[in-house]
């Protein structure tokens, strides 16, 4: 699944980032590494940007960056 | 090009004498020290605190971002006081980045600037490298990059007091030995450790340039010996890339050596890894290290890095076809993983973070809009309100000099160039600094607490779906108070063509120069009808609808920017939402003080020399001995306090008529004469063109300039312009104004880019003239085609 599959609260391990452009590059360069997790914290108005949880840090990423992120759930 | 390690035992090779590396003390320097680092490490703060006022800001030739210099002393020891250790540093403040992997020419320019290859920048003695001591893993990801320029290097752990309070203890000494570079935790906003860190950054500037002088040294004694290999720059040994990027680099070191370049202009390696590793997927057309090598090198380096690639895929040991931008974040994290062995000690459990309070409110799907709404409300209000007493303090202060100086002269032309164009034209440019000034103020203050992301968070897709960015919402609405500060405030907006997106189509947003102009000619032609039972007027509509015809008209021209001249791929949205803390006031008040000098020296000189010309060209040709003889006259009166008479009243009368044939015979009239068949189609006569044009300078002149041609007295004789616009009639008896045409008027008003000061704040932003012009033109053509529009369907159905 990815990151944008997850619902308020669920953490997920990340896998792998798809594709590789600027935006998987710059995914990666944030902390978005194979191994983390990252907590999916709340999404913005109007259906926007999903604020997430990464290590010590918080991270908002668009729709489309955020379907680029497979992780797996954990529970 | 020396190597990066500091122990002397590194020199290249042995100088046959043996002599020893004496350390001379080579008087007080000149050090150039690179500050670098994340976003949100407080990089800011640390730069004020180092620096404090003594900033220059400036260009960098060829793009938007600023290049911000502070100059700072420091000395090796704390306790000297011999002038001979003082030694003065230039503090380059580079924009926060998560990663060297230049990815746009802003970018490209930090990475020339630490690599020192921006022509006629001298090269960097120092590279301060800031890390948040909150998230030091990450933040290991660039300083590993950082090391691979092969230049001396410190770390400095900033909001070290954040750290402790969530009870962790960082081994710092630890860390300095693992990273094998010096390593000084800090507090900037508590100015916590500066003067450790400013005596370190001496101490490393002095070592590595005793240490250089003498390689130097070593080096031409050498040279004689074994000519060449020696100086070849290699990539830093501390790299952790696979040895397979290494050996690429050298190979194609190798062939530029092969090539004939000479050692002197070999780039430095890290350029060479940045282009084997980047430039594989580079969007066609962005600027990367490897355009920027290709330019300079040629076909044969481009070559030899394609080669070097696939020698790197079909060499290597494990990586398989994993691609090499993968492979060098895997290797970078991992690396960072081990740096932190044995370094950070949690001793008390997570404290739950207030951080994340706020933001359950904040950023919370309903709660959180309704915040920023409120915030954002607040802040226009009070730009609006509170600017508006120093804005009127200004004004007052101008026309006071003004009268002075008319007191002192006799009405002449060179009363007439100080009062009506110096004073008028220094007046114009401070008229700006209070909203600029109380912009920026809360500019600072939201981005300084940690809000401002929050912000662009919440209104990003909205603003996105225009083609525009989450941070482009501040400085559009900014914009309806006036679009100077709104253009300047754009500087937060890190994407170049979201940036230049929103400068397009902030002066679309009417401005409160506008409304001056609005109000006149809905007060005198717009019927006061009133609907839902007194709820709503008309006026207040057309009024509402002058508002809106910037906003609606934006959008389309956002969307054709961004499929046409600014088209490229979307960029990557990824931001950090950093915890909130209180706003270091220093940091705010230096941000403050940098943006309004930067207005008035920069902007405000080209504005100042355009009202000069302005003036000029409404004064000349035209003999104004007339004009002088009536205006002594009627001073002569007011002083002897006969301003009941007769003749008083007739010298007015006919001071007006004079002033208002004199336009009529300037150059500035005369254009107004030449361009009325072209503003015959909009419903305008020749008096309407020359306000329009005369509007140049600022929007409100119009109204000045319109009284002037109706021989009144100008702003307090408004009801006198209205009564004399409405019995304006043409030869034939049929009225100049009409709604149609008044109409037509405001149209051209919402849309047109009658405002000198804008532009020239969009050619000090943008560092080109390009987009001011361009800015020029297409608003020009839109306000032409939209007063066209409104006329001639006005006039069918009115």
């Amino acid at each position: 699944m990815t990151l944008d599959q997850l619902t308020p609260g669920q953490r997920g391990r990340i896998l792998r980032i798809d594709g590789v452009d600027s935006v998987s590059s710059r995914l990666r360069e944030m902390g978005f590494v194979a191994g983390e997790w990252v907590e999916y914290v709340c999404r913005a108005p109007f259906h926007g940007p999903v604020k997430c949880g990464l290590a010590e840090a918080r991270i908002a990423v668009r729709n489309g960056e955020a379907k680029r992120v497979e992780v797996e759930l954990i529970v | 090009m020396a190597t990066a390690s500091d122990s002397p035992s590194a020199s290249p090779g042995n100088s046959g004498s043996g002599e020893s590396v004496t350390v001379k003390s080579l008087g007080p320097g000149h050090f150039r020290v690179a500050l670098v680092g994340n976003p949100n490490t407080g990089k800011s703060t640390l730069f004020n605190a180092l620096a404090g006022l003594n900033v220059r800001t400036g260009n960098y030739p060829g793009v938007t971002i600023e290049k911000k210099v502070g100059r700072c002393y420091a000395s090796t020891s704390p306790a000297s006081t011999s002038p001979g250790d003082r030694h003065s540093i230039d503090l380059i403040d580079l924009p926060g980045t998560y990663s060297l992997a230049p990815r746009s020419p802003d970018e490209l320019v930090a990475v020339e600037v630490l690599t020192g290859d921006v022509a006629k920048e001298a090269p960097i003695d120092l590279i301060v490298c800031v890390v948040n001591a909150t998230m030091i893993r990450r933040n290991l990801f660039l300083v590993s990059q950082l090391m691979e320029l092969g230049k001396p290097m410190v770390v400095v752990l900033n909001m070290i007091d954040a750290s402790q309070s969530r009870g962790v203890t960082i081994d710092t000494d630890r860390l300095a030995e693992n990273l094998g570079v010096p390593v000084v935790a800090t507090s900037a906003s508590r100015r916590v450790g500066i003067d450790e860190l400013k005596q370190l950054i001496a101490d490393r500037c002095v070592h590595h340039q005793s240490v250089s002088a003498s390689n130097n040294l070593a080096q031409t004694a050498q040279a004689d010996e074994i000519p060449g290999d020696a100086e070849i720059p290699r990539p830093d040994p501390r790299s952790p890339l696979p040895v397979a990027f290494a050996d690429a680099t050298d190979a194609v070191m190798t062939t530029l050596v092969g090539n004939g370049v000479p050692h002197a202009t070999l780039p430095n390696p890290f350029l060479i890894q940045r282009a084997l590793i980047d430039g594989q997927h580079a969007a066609v057309g962005s600027p990367t290290a490897e355009t920027f090598l290709s330019q300079q090198f040629g076909f044969c380096i481009t070559r030899a890095i394609a080669d070097q690639r696939k020698q790197i895929y079909s060499s290597d040991a494990g990586g398989g076809s994993v691609d090499l931008i993968d492979r060098e974040c895997d290797a970078r994290y991992a690396w960072a993983q081990s740096q932190l062995d044995g370094v950070i000690q949690k001793n008390s459990p997570d404290q739950s973070g207030w951080t994340d309070r706020l933001d359950a409110l904040l950023t919370h799907r309903v709660f959180g809009l309704l915040g920023f709404l409120l915030i954002m409300f607040a802040i226009f209000q009070s730009i609006y309100s509170f600017a508006s007493i120093p804005m009127d303090a200004i004004d007052g202060l101008s026309g006071w000099v003004s009268d002075g100086v008319a007191q002192m002269m006799p009405p002449g032309m060179l009363r007439s160039l100080i009062t009506d164009g110096i004073i008028a034209g220094v007046g114009g440019v401070l008229i700006f600094l209070p909203q600029i000034a109380l912009l920026f103020l809360f500019l600072a203050l939201l981005e300084d607490c940690g809000y401002m992301s929050r912000a662009a968070f919440v209104v990003d897709r909205m603003m996105s779906a225009f083609g525009l960015s989450g941070k482009s919402f501040l400085p559009l609405m900014s914009s309806f108070a006036c679009a100077v500060p709104g253009v300047m405030a754009t500087r937060v907006i890190e994407n170049r063509r979201d940036r230049l997106t929103t400068i397009m189509v902030a002066p679309l947003m009417s401005c409160s120069a506008r409304l001056p102009v609005y109000l006149l000619l809905i007060g005198a032609f717009v019927p006061a009808t009133k609907y839902l039972g007194g709820w709503m007027s008309l006026p207040a509509l057309v009024l509402m609808s002058m508002y809106l015809v910037g906003v609606v008209v934006a959008v389309p021209v956002a969307w054709i920017l961004k499929k046409t001249i600014l088209r490229g791929d979307a960029a990557p949205f990824v931001l950090e939402l950093p915890e909130y803390k209180w706003p270091a006031l220093r940091v705010v008040f230096s941000r403050v003080w940098q943006a309004s000098i930067a207005f008035v020296v920069r902007a405000g000189t080209l504005i100042f020399m355009a009202s000069i010309l302005i003036w000029f060209s409404g004064y000349w040709p035209g003999d104004h001995a007339r004009q002088f003889e009536l205006e002594t006259q009627i001073e002569t009166l007011e002083a002897s306090d006969q301003t009941d008479s007769d003749s008083y009243a007739a010298a007015k009368i006919e001071l007006n008529q004079v002033k208002g044939s004199l336009i009529e015979n300037s150059l500035l009239g005369k254009a107004g004469h030449a361009i009325e068949p072209v503003v015959r189609p909009l419903g305008w006569d020749w008096k309407i063109g020359v306000g329009a044009i005369a509007s140049f300078p600022a929007r409100e002149v119009i109204i000045a300039t319109l009284g002037t041609i109706y021989s009144l007295g100008g702003e307090e004789d408004e009801d006198g312009l209205i009564g004399a616009m409405r019995a304006s009639k043409y030869p034939d008896g049929s009225p100049v104004y009409t709604l149609p045409v008044a109409l037509s008027v405001m149209v051209f008003f919402a849309l047109c880019a009658q405002c000198v000061s804008t532009l020239l704040v969009i050619r000090r932003e943008t560092n080109s003239w390009f987009w001011p012009a361009l800015s020029f033109t297409y608003m020009t053509v839109l306000a032409y085609v939209g007063a066209f529009v409104t006329f001639q369907v006005g006039s069918r159905i009115f």
